[in-house]
């Protein structure tokens, strides 16, 4: 068990800045989730910590200790691959024990970890099998195992479940959590799905362009996001960004989207948006469940309009509903029951009590 | 990098931890580069010792003179143009190498295209026969062909006699001398192009000639709009290696006719061979030798340019 | 009426074209089955004629009857060449440059590959394509040159190379050990790279990597490479026979030239026999392991 931490991190490959001074630090037991766009540097950062890239710049320690010239085998981590990686011509439990027999450890003691991670995995009836005679689900249990046996200081998972398909996945998850409230080790795990980076995190980090945009609570990412890139990102479907400025007309604050669509702003909101200069180009964030059906819907902060929608997608415990404002593809949450039908104008109401409002410029959330 | 580890060993001590830093030397025999330089030294050893220096000593030896005394410069050269033998393995060698992967190459294609055919549970035995001839040592087959080309005993001209045909003096004659040769070299050869095609023509997907079929192709044309596109490249490569090989080629001229009669089936290694080791003129023998090599170099260039185009498009 | 007038036609015709289609095919297949009969012939009869010249005495070889019928079968062929002390050497000599060059090339090409596949180091990407090229230099460019090298090495060293059936062991690994090495790189590059990762993360060294999870792994490679290094040692005929005079020191596809090939005196029916039992090593490994054999001949593409 440890802490991690990173400081100033930066990787270079041939000129090319694959990681920008990065800051991080996770505390012992922490369930870290990296999670990102492909290419935004989130993977080399864990094997950066994993010790398989070399650090360009700043330093890393794992448990006080900077590691930056430690080689991976004396890092005392344990890794989890995407393609799993297990060694095809072995058993599982000779694949789970590979890594205790290069170290020299007593029989007796592998075959106690082995049994134990077995145990806590359920892949007890597994052992004598090769990886080639295992599922996918099965094969994800043995790459956890050869980690947990080490009972190493951290944990590091390189999106460990995008090779499996959707409904395995949300069972793998679930499994992940659980075998990390049993082990607690320190866990850094890589991923570029948010819905998984959501339900596993203690700590969400999100990276783009090889940067840290924001560092949260799942719960802080959702409702204060940093920065356009996080509301875009997190939550799906992404925040609707609508351009629009602020306006005052009758001594009251309001958004002017256009000129059908200028709403008043909540007294709460109004007070801290009255400094913004009213000739910034801002974004107006709201996220599809806060544009819902008017019917539904209303009270202080509620604003209805009304629009032709494109396209309606029911799902069954919602209708999904998708209509243009100034050009920009606006996608909200309606009630199935209020009626609303491809091609039809929908009264519809946005919950301004939860928008956000961002430089457009920036990106900043204001 | 120096304060890095000054830094590492004093919070290492604090905390007591199995983290350490590693000691300069120790350091660069485990760096990834220094391990993998000691793992292929061996390798470079023995290219460079084996190949690359005796390569080069070749040219070296092709300038001096038969008793390897004194310096000739290209003596051995204008003296190798003056003779009328050299000039006709120049011809032989191109007339071989040529001659012959042509030949194999379509009796290769077309032998691929009929195993291709048949179901695919008896294909591996038919494969498995028409190897044969890629199997056995190329001096020991030779030898039977020796034995099939007897002047008194041939069996051929022994099936040719019921013919009214021959006897044919199979490697007493210049005529048929250079085509005995050529023809145990296609039989050894064309195998090699028949494995090679065959899974070339397996690699080519099935929906391709299904679309064809649809499109109206007949037979013809889906070996020519099709298969032979798709393999264009396995059938570049596979000719340009076999040039290089046939072209070099030294057991079955040495032992169907030793280059006789009248050198007029000798090729460069045979030739080399006879005046560097038999006579004893290890100057000459590199000279000749050493002729080879533009040709070998340019077909090596050319492979080489398609397997980076093959390398490329697979990444 | 004219209803069924049209379905009448048309029923037939349609039936007529699947017939013809089928047709085709068993056409295609009875053609394909008759012209691969004959490759078989073309392919087949030489060896098939060696068995035949081997089961005769030197008299029924010099009769006038058919040569490619067999009248009084015979073993005594083999029962001399297998008794003779001479031919058993051949053979010993064989096996033991073989076995030594096998072993010689896998030490070479093994660690050599890993670290061209794997370890990325300075000049790595021009050694692996010098590999290849170096492959592709034919033993005719080199025996002279490295014939009068191992006699300047006896001048030097007063060890002597030339005439000693290790000489070819010195002198093969340049033919197998490029070929081997390329092989190997091909099958070690095709090993997911997260599998050595998650070795070193378990805390295994390079060379731990490399016995433990590569070789295991690439375990087909390597008897593909190891094949192909037995097959091109064990026919080898240019070197040993500029290298090697001496009877005892010769291999076999030299010795059975050399010594049974007395002047003009071919006595055909052991040197059928002597072919056939040296052709018999690599025909072996051929029936058993015949897809490793291919792909290792194959696997870049080799003599022809």
């Amino acid at each position: 068990m440890a802490d991690v931490e990173l400081r100033k991190v930066v990787k270079m490959y041939d000129n090319v800045e694959a990681v920008r001074e990065i800051d991080l630090a996770i505390a012992d037991h922490e369930f870290v989730v990296l999670v990102g766009p492909s290419g935004c540097g989130k993977s080399t950062t864990l094997r950066m910590i994993a010790g398989l890239e070399d650090i360009t710049g700043g330093e890393i320690s794992i448990d006080g200790d900077v590691v930056n010239d430690v080689p991976p085998k004396d890092r005392d981590i344990a890794m989890v691959f995407q393609n799993y990686a297990l060694y095809p011509h072995m058993t599982v439990a000779e694949n789970m024990s590979f890594g205790l027999r290069l170290k020299r450890f007593p029989k007796a003691e592998i075959k106690e970890r082995v049994d134990e991670a077995a145990r806590i995995l359920d892949i007890a009836d597994l052992l004598e099998r090769k990886p080639k005679a295992l599922s996918g689900g099965q094969r994800q249990r043995v790459a956890m195992g050869r980690a947990i046996v080490r009972h190493p200081k951290v944990f590091l998972f390189d999106e460990p479940l995008s090779n499996l398909d959707a409904k395995l996945r949300v069972q793998m998850r679930i499994e992940i959590k659980k075998v990390h409230q049993k082990v607690r080790t320190t866990t850094v795990y890589v991923t570029h799905d948010q819905v998984e980076a959501m339900t596993l995190a203690d700590k969400v980090v999100v990276m783009n362009k090889g940067k840290i945009e924001q560092v949260g609570s799942p719960n802080d990412l959702y409702h204060k996001p940093a920065t356009k890139f996080v509301a875009g990102f997190i939550g799906s479907p992404a925040m609707n960004f609508i351009p629009c400025q602020l306006e005052e007309t009758a001594g009251k604050l309001h958004v002017r989207i256009s000129d059908k669509l200028t709403f008043p702003l909540p007294p709460e909101r109004a007070a801290r948006y009255k400094s913004i200069s009213r000739d910034d180009k801002l974004l107006l964030g709201l996220r599809p469940e806060h544009i819902t059906d008017a019917r539904s819907n209303s009270g202080p902060g509620f604003e209805s309009f009304e629009e032709r929608l494109d396209v309606t997608e029911p799902m069954g415990m919602e209708t999904l509903i998708y209509f243009p404002i100034e050009g920009a593809q606006i996608c909200g949450r309606a009630n199935p029951s209020a009626g609303a039908q491809d091609g039809a104008p929908l009264k519809m109401a946005v919950d301004l009590n939860n928008m956000h409002l961002l430089n457009a410029a920036s990106g900043v959330v204001i | 990098m120096a304060d890095v580890a000054i830094n590492t060993t004093s919070r290492s001590a604090k905390a007591g931890s199995r983290a350490r830093p590693v000691s300069g030397v120790r350091k660069f025999f485990q760096k990834k580069s220094t391990v993998a330089f000691f793992m292929a030294l061996p390798l470079i050893l023995l290219i460079a010792i084996l190949v690359v220096y005796p390569a080069l000593y070749s040219i070296h030896l092709a300038t001096l003179n038969k008793s390897m005394q004194r310096y000739v410069g290209f003596g051995n050269f204008t003296f190798l143009f003056t003779r009328e033998t050299f000039w006709m393995v120049v011809r032989q060698s191109c007339l071989f190498a040529i001659t012959a992967v042509i030949f194999k190459a379509i009796i290769g294609f077309v032998a691929a295209h009929f195993v291709h055919n048949v179901p695919a549970n008896k294909q591996r035995k038919w494969r498995g026969m028409l190897l044969v001839p890629w199997v056995v040592p190329p001096a020991m087959s030779t030898l039977t062909w020796l034995w099939l080309f007897d002047p008194s005993y041939s069996a051929f001209n022994w099936i040719l006699a019921h013919f009214s045909i021959g006897p044919i003096p199979w490697t007493g004659d210049t005529g048929w001398a250079r085509f005995a040769v050529i023809l145990v070299n296609i039989w050894a050869g064309a195998p090699f192009f028949l494995i090679l095609y065959l899974a070339a023509l397996k690699s080519v997907p099935e929906q391709l000639y299904e679309a064809a079929a649809i499109d109206g192709c007949n037979w013809w044309q889906r070996v020519w709009f099709i298969t032979l596109p798709m393999m264009r490249n396995i059938i570049a490569i596979t000719a340009l290696f076999s040039l290089i090989v046939t072209f070099a080629n030294f057991d079955i001229v040495r032992i169907l006719t030793a280059g006789g009669p009248l050198d007029s089936t000798h090729l460069f290694a045979t030739w080399a061979f006879k005046l560097g080791i038999e006579s004893s003129d290890i100057p000459l023998g590199a000279s000749v030798s050493l002729f080879m090599f533009p040709i070998l170099a340019i077909a090596a260039i050319f492979i080489l340019r398609d397997i980076n185009q093959r390398g490329n498009e697979a990444s | 009426m004219t209803m069924a007038a049209t379905i009448d036609k048309a029923g037939p015709r349609r039936k007529k074209k699947l017939r013809s289609m089928s047709h085709d095919r068993k056409w295609a297949l009875r053609w394909s089955y008759f012209f691969l009969t004959l490759f078989a012939i073309f392919f087949l009869f030489p060896p098939l004629y060696t068995v035949i010249t081997s089961l005769k005495t030197s008299g029924e070889i010099s009769a006038a009857v058919n040569p490619w019928w067999v009248y009084h079968p015979t073993l005594s062929n083999y029962k001399e060449l297998l008794g003779s002390s001479q031919f058993l050497r051949f053979f010993l000599n064989s096996a033991m440059v073989s076995i030594c060059v096998v072993i010689i090339t896998m030490l070479i090409s093994i660690p050599a590959a890993f670290a061209l596949a794997r370890m990325k180091f300075w000049g790595s990407a021009t050694l692996a394509t010098g590999v290849f090229l170096t492959y592709l230099i034919p033993d005719s460019l080199l025996f002279i040159p490295l014939f009068k090298m191992f006699a300047v090495f006896h001048d030097y060293t007063g060890i002597q190379l030339l005439n000693h059936w290790y000489v070819l062991v010195v002198v093969y690994p340049t033919l197998t050990v490029p070929f081997a090495t390329w092989i190997m790189i091909g099958y070690f590059a095709s090993i997911p790279k997260e599998l050595d990762e998650a070795a070193i993360m378990d805390g295994a060294t390079w060379m731990q990597t490399l016995l433990r999870i590569f070789v295991p792994v690439a375990l087909p490679g390597i008897i593909a490479a190891t094949i192909f290094a037995f097959t091109v040692s064990w026919a080898q005929f240019l070197y040993p026979l500029a290298f090697t005079t001496t009877t005892s020191e010769l291999v076999l596809p030299v010795g059975i030239i050399t010594t049974l090939i007395k002047g003009d005196v071919f006595n055909w029916g052991q040197i059928m026999t002597g072919a056939l039992l040296s052709a018999a090593p690599p025909l072996i490994i051929y029936a058993f392991l015949m897809d490793y054999y291919i792909s290792g001949l194959t696997a870049g593409a080799t003599k022809g």
